[in-house]
């Protein structure tokens, strides 16, 4: 029978004690003396959103397919199970063979959002590994970081001794078969930091050295090491249907946050918003087989018993067998008591038919992004939705018996003005009028419009990375106008406004663009007891202020500077396939209120095309 | 069609609680493609009661559920599919058609279960714990009522413990007891332990660590009452149903 990390009488003490006990089905053990390389991957946030996330499963089920590697998990454990930890010195282990982490020889960690850092900091504390990568010695697991924060790393770039940099399919079988020849060799550390500095896409932060002018922006980012290359180049898997996908994903007892099968049909969108930098580093756009995909979704519903299925992709109704395959699933399982669920679709009449054989439509409620009030800013943002495309699709909602409707909106977006702001509300309820219009006798009571608002972070690797942002207090000062606007509404009583809070924003937007700098402020937060900040209930912005006053680091420098056109940026060294000068232009497209045909329409020249495949090469087969 | 699910669950899926067992079992009906009935309506659910929930912590050895199914399964095929897509720490003992009448249901006729009682080893070598607490325990037992407030959901009240204490022994270094179970009186094994404690003064302030919390609670069996030849009988709930071939 498998032991168990922590005694009957812990497990009993916290709360949910599923989350530690590993032995789900399809999750994998080998014996660790028939293993050359233990992986310990984590998910720096609690078990049940770290086994939602889809990148740990693919790595996972990679790892483990090669005979010389088992790959493990890890999850942050949540604030009672931390107390005890730390109170009885247990060290953090793994799920599977309830080992502690830092007898492993790598600790994988996936960087997911911002807000995760000081977490980060927990699963290094509790392991027991130092937190700096240069008091690390030969006995310490290697710390390697990867996901979308890893573009930019340098806020984190002294905990980690290597960043992954791009899709994880490409280049980890090069890094586990030099780490095993290494192993062998009874070399430094130092001498594999420097193999692995050689493999494409693998950045030793170590290996670099950053100098800043008398301003605080950087003067030179150079390698202090030969082994290390100028530029590190994002990985990319050209062929996304011809490589690794879990068909066996591990099953939780508790539920997930995500608790079904997830297809991932596509990699990459074709839109090109301004402010999304999914929609940048992504590129090319490429898609899935659809008879793969038909395969898969037999296979891993039978494996797992999964009840649900869910398609996963950036913008689904762009995916070319979109009708093929959403087709196929409602006559294939519908009548077996599997829901299907389409999120980040299009609403229009298709998407409309589809969802009424899915789902409730009484019950279910529509969703819209159209990101921002008015056309003008939608131009700015270069969101291809148009007024008349929302009016009509939620009036064909409507027509078909939904009376919900969702409305997301971005505030304090580049050139934002108040009349940009309180469009949000005429919007909203320019939506709720065209429900009001139907006849009385043919609608079902009141509509119900929600608006929520989120605050613009700009991000790395996007057209609005030189954008500035504002204060906690004009975000707030803006939400409020919004807010205000939707009282003075005709349906004021049918539509509701939430907003997000304006404090986690000015953090993401430092720890997004931040530098090497950073690194103190994350590591004091994380000292005066940060933790779980994604979590409004434990997010503590009184400690991360003192941070940055204990630490003399000036926010505003970072988020609300204008930044030049030539400014070196943290991120600079990486290289995504999509140049700087692209993004540029992009940047002063959108200072022009001009709009970019996608994809599809028209190639915009953004370098992707060097990839050699994906949309850059559609028409061209 | 009806069947009847008995198994065991021990190991770490102790501390999955009932809500997660019945996800776990849906999921594995769909993996080992057990033919199980659906409700009707726009989100149709799987036809599945269990005769009664365990507790967090708990081991047991007679757990059932019963379902619906839409065509027969032979028994012994439905325990090798459902145990080859199982996971350690939940054994499917028996798969057995019981009959159609909707009283039936384990959850209505459950009126008993047995359970094994056992110090932890931390306890017995505790100066605290005497080695012969059984004497104890069987002088606790021998009072003509034992008069607790138990706690419900909504309020709280006094009831006597000792009738619904069908029967008990010692064996080995545990006590085995079996109680009143089910929607009319139930009496879980844990208030007994912490009424004892109490009887036995152990649970004075300096001696609190003593608690339920220091013994490991199994249980063993389930049973109905049935009044055959006009006298009260109790029987397994597995005892109702019939091998499928």
């Amino acid at each position: 029978m498998r032991k168990l990390a922590l005694s009957d009488e812990v497990l009993l003490s916290i709360e949910k004690p599923a989350r530690y006990i590993g032995g789900e089905v399809n999750s994998v053990m080998k014996d660790k003396e028939e293993v050359d390389i233990r992986f310990a991957m984590c998910f720096p946030d609690v078990y049940e959103i770290g086994m939602s996330h889809l990148g740990i499963q693919i790595l996972y089920d990679m790892f483990n397919r090669r005979e010389d590697t088992w790959c493990e998990r890890v999850y942050s454990p949540w604030l009672d199970l931390d107390k005890v930890m730390r109170d009885r010195d247990i060290p953090l282990f793994a799920l599977e063979s309830q080992d502690p982490v830092r007898d492993f020889d790598f600790l994988g960690i996936t960087i997911q959002f911002e807000m995760c850092y000081t977490n980060i900091l927990q699963i290094l504390d509790l392991s027991q590994i130092p937190l700096h990568a240069a008091d690390r010695s030969e006995d310490d697991p290697i710390v390697i970081g990867g996901g979308p924060c890893a573009y930019n790393p340098e806020p984190l770039a002294e905990f980690f001794d290597i960043f992954y940099i791009g899709e994880g399919e490409t280049v980890y079988d090069e890094l586990l078969d030099t780490y095993k020849e290494w192993k062998k060799s009874g070399a430094s550390r130092k001498d594999f930091l420097r193999q692995a500095a050689r493999i494409d896409g693998l950045y030793v932060p170590q290996f670099y050295d950053v100098t800043y002018h008398s301003d605080g922006t950087i003067e030179s980012f150079l390698p202090n090491d030969p082994a290390a290359p100028e530029r590190v180049r994002k990985q990319v898997v050209m062929d996304v249907t011809d490589t690794s996908y879990p068909m066996k994903p591990v099953v939780p007892y508790i539920k997930a946050t995500q608790d079904r099968v997830v297809l991932e049909i596509q990699r990459g969108c074709i839109r090109g918003c301004r402010f999304c930098q999914a929609g940048m580093i992504y590129r090319p756009t490429r898609e899935r087989s659809v008879e793969t995909l038909k395969e898969y979704a037999r296979t891993m519903l039978k494996n797992t018993g999964h009840e649900e299925i869910s398609l996963s992709s950036l913008s689904s109704s762009d995916y070319s067998k979109l009708n093929e395959l959403v087709t196929f699933l409602i006559d294939e399982f519908k009548d077996k008591g599997i829901n299907i669920s389409l999120p980040s679709l299009r609403i229009d009449a298709f998407s409309l038919d589809v969802m009424s054989k899915v789902q409730d439509v009484r019950k279910s409620s529509l969703t819209f992004a159209p990101e921002a009030g008015s056309q003008r800013m939608r131009n700015v943002i270069n969101k291809g939705l148009t007024e008349e495309d929302i009016i009509t699709g939620a009036g064909q909602a409507f027509e078909g018996g939904w009376t919900k409707v969702k409305l997301y909106f971005m505030l304090g977006l580049p050139t934002e003005t108040e009349e940009d702001m309180k469009e949000i509300a005429r919007l909203s309820d320019r939506v709720a009028r065209r429900y009001y219009e139907i006849p009385k006798e043919q609608r079902h009571g009141k509509c119900q419009i929600t608006a929520s608002s989120s605050f613009f972070v700009p991000k790395p690797f996007t057209p609005f990375q030189w954008a500035s942002m504002y204060t906690a207090e004009e975000y707030d000062r803006r939400a409020h106008i919004v807010n205000d606007e939707f009282r003075e509404q005709l349906n004021r009583k049918s539509l509701k406004y939430n907003w997000h809070d304006a404090q986690v924003t000015v953090l993401e937007g430092v720890m997004a663009r931040g530098d090497r700098r950073i690194a103190p402020v994350i590591e004091e937060a994380y000292r005066l007891g940060c933790l779980f900040d994604s979590w409004t209930e434990t997010f503590r912005n009184d400690l991360w202020m003192e941070a940055f006053e204990n630490t003399n680091v000036d926010i505003s420098f970072y988020n609300q500077r204008p930044r030049g056109k030539d400014e070196i940026f943290p991120w600079d060294f990486i290289d995504i396939g999509v140049s700087r000068s692209f993004l540029y232009r992009e940047w002063e497209r959108a200072m022009n209120e001009t709009v970019t045909p996608n994809c599809r329409e028209k190639c915009s020249g953004c370098g992707a095309a060097g990839f050699g495949g994906g949309v850059c090469y559609e028409s061209k087969n | 069609m009806k069947a009847r699910i008995k198994f065991r669950k021990y190991g770490a899926l102790r501390f999955i609680g009932h809500l997660d067992v019945m996800r776990y079992f849906q999921k594995v009906m769909r993996r080992a493609e057990i033919p199980i009935a659906f409700t009707g309506g726009f989100s149709p659910h799987m036809i599945m009661s269990f005769a009664s929930p365990l507790g967090i912590g708990l081991e047991s050895d007679g757990e059932y559920l019963d379902i619906e199914l839409t065509e027969p399964i032979k028994s012994n095929e439905a325990v090798r599919r459902m145990n080859e897509a199982g996971v350690e720490g939940i054994e499917i003992l028996s798969f057995l058609q019981i009959a159609e009448e909707k009283k039936m249901t384990g959850m209505t006729i459950l009126a008993a279960a047995d359970y094994l009682v056992t110090p932890k080893a931390d306890l017995c070598s505790s100066k605290l714990f005497p080695v012969n607490w059984q004497d104890t325990f069987s002088s606790f037992m021998k009072q003509d009522e034992i008069r607790v407030m138990k706690q419900t959901k909504r309020s709280e009240r006094e009831v006597d413990l000792r009738p619904l204490i069908y029967h008990w022994e010692c064996r080995g270094d545990s006590v085995f007891v079996r109680t009143a179970a089910g929607s009319t009186e139930n009496l879980k094994p844990d208030l007994i332990i912490d009424t004892f404690l109490k009887y036995a003064g152990w649970l004075s302030p300096a001696r609190e660590s003593l608690t339920a919390a220091s013994f490991t609670f199994r249980r063993l069996e389930m049973y109905a009452e049935t009044g055959r030849d006009g006298k009260k009988e109790l029987v397994t709930l597995e005892s109702f149903g019939g091998e499928m071939n």
